[in-house]
């Protein structure tokens, strides 16, 4: 059997963070620029520009893309046939506390959420674990600011909702995030499974590429059409109206039982942030 | 674009419309939710808060932390509603303007007309290249809040929209959508 020590799964895990930090996605930049040659509205143009300039000298200056260095979530993919020798969950903590210490990013994670008092080290994270065929672990970070998260939503609907119900739900909660979000969003929108596994869902869907529709045709015909709807809504570049209010909207699903159909959409700002690694 | 220099006198204030592009230098200070708290918390004991805000600009904003040799990390605006419950009291005792991102409830819409203030738009998740308009950051008060303490910051040719001007009239209610 395979054999990965945690000394280098914790490392992993803070060039992740950094990178994900410093360096805007490649969709998403790539999204950024071809909104710009769409809008026409001058304020959402400059909007969209500072934006761009931003991503570059955040790279070239090694400074958070944004100041909300966000709660981080782990997704890790372990396979099957790969032994993880020492303490996995205490790794991945400290993989995110030699991040932000390292990175001059902020610590944003308080201690308990009444007593409220800053860990000053932005551990813990959150962890989500998939088990897989093969002998490779799939370590992906997601460090996402509260801006957004404040107003992600989740619905359990009746199994015999139509489609239109779906997007009724997702404009609904565009809407409410109005300017606060940081438009233009990126929406990942999770369908069926459990209500706590359909929010997991919405979460992982935001890891995928916006350029990269989901696999299957009725799912990618979805996205498109929730695309297509958001963007009618004209919220545009921090809300102040424009063609873009969204760069992009994937969705994952997973079976879910006779007598539901959740909906969760984890709502995510233009500086959605991710990075990943196979070891 | 209008050039401002702080303290932001009413005279400033008035003449300011919603939509117009400011640049503003001088010193302003941060606060968010904790601090927001805390001296909201002050005033109800009755007592005096630890800072004047006649004139002043508050900033919601928590930064990261400076690399050495430079002044800020990056300094974006934090979502303002999240300030609202606390904001009318401030307005009330002269703060002169507030600087973030979204929406403000009616009560503090109301406040800024009634009270003559402004309520500046910074672009969200522009940290890294706000973080060039900022020549100086000192934090002043509840540095036990970490990010969240009050910094007391001097700012150069700082890039802002003006989002809800002193006669109440509000630059997102312009933009074409409107929030149910």
């Amino acid at each position: 059997m395979r054999e990965i020590s945690v000394s280098k799964i914790r490392d992993t895990v803070t060039d992740l963070c950094l990178k994900a930090n410093f360096e805007l996605r490649k969709d998403i930049l790539k999204g950024l620029k071809s909104a710009l040659r769409q809008e026409t509205n001058s304020r959402a143009r400059n909007i969209l520009k500072s934006i761009i300039e931003n991503a570059s000298l955040a790279k070239k200056r090694r400074l958070a893309i944004c100041q909300d260095t966000g709660l981080v979530t782990i997704f890790l993919e372990i396979g099957n046939d790969l032994a993880i020798k020492g303490d996995l969950e205490e790794a991945l903590h400290k993989g995110v506390e030699d991040a932000y210490k390292k990175g001059y990013l902020r610590k944003s994670v308080v201690n308990d959420p009444l007593v409220r008092k800053n860990t000053n080290t932005n551990a813990p994270c959150i962890i989500h674990v998939d088990i897989v065929k093969g002998d490779k672990l799939k370590i992906a970070v997601s460090p996402k600011g509260f801006g957004s998260e404040n107003k992600s939503a989740i619905k359990m609907l009746k199994p015999t909702a139509s489609e239109k119900e779906i997007m009724d739900f997702v404009l609904e909660v565009v809407k409410n995030a109005g300017a606060d979000a940081c438009p233009p969003l990126v929406l990942g929108v999770g369908i069926g499974g459990t209500f706590d596994h359909a929010a997991q869902l919405s979460k992982k869907a935001l890891l995928r590429s916006i350029e990269t529709r989901n696999t299957k045709k009725h799912f990618r015909a979805l996205e498109k059409s929730l695309l297509k709807a958001v963007n009618a809504l004209k919220i545009g570049p921090m809300g102040l109206g424009g063609k873009t209010t969204a760069l992009g909207v994937n969705i994952e699903e997973f079976p879910t039982h006779i007598a539901g159909l959740p909906v969760a959409v984890t709502v995510s700002c233009h500086a959605t942030r991710g990075a990943e690694k196979v070891l | 674009m209008i050039n401002i220099t702080m303290p932001l006198t009413e005279d400033i204030r008035k003449k300011l419309k919603a939509g117009d592009e400011v640049l503003l230098t001088g010193t302003i200070l941060t606060a968010r939710d904790a601090a927001h708290k805390r001296l909201c918390d002050t005033l109800k004991k009755g007592n005096k808060l630890p800072i004047n805000l006649k004139d002043a600009v508050i900033y919601y904003c928590g930064p990261t932390p400076a690399r050495p040799g430079r002044a800020i990390g990056s300094c974006g605006p934090t979502t303002s509603s999240r300030m609202d419950p606390f904001t009318t009291d401030l307005i009330e005792l002269g703060l002169g303007g507030m600087i973030g991102k979204g929406d403000r409830s009616d009560a503090v819409k109301g406040a800024i007309k009634k009270h003559k203030c402004v309520y500046f738009l910074a672009t969200g998740g522009i940290g890294a290249l706000l973080s060039t308009k900022v020549k100086s950051a000192k934090v002043i008060l509840y540095s036990d809040l970490g990010p969240e303490a009050v910094h007391k910051l001097e700012v150069k040719d700082f890039p802002l929209l003006v989002g809800i001007d002193s006669k109440g009239i509000d630059l997102y209610d312009k933009a074409g959508w409107k929030k149910e």
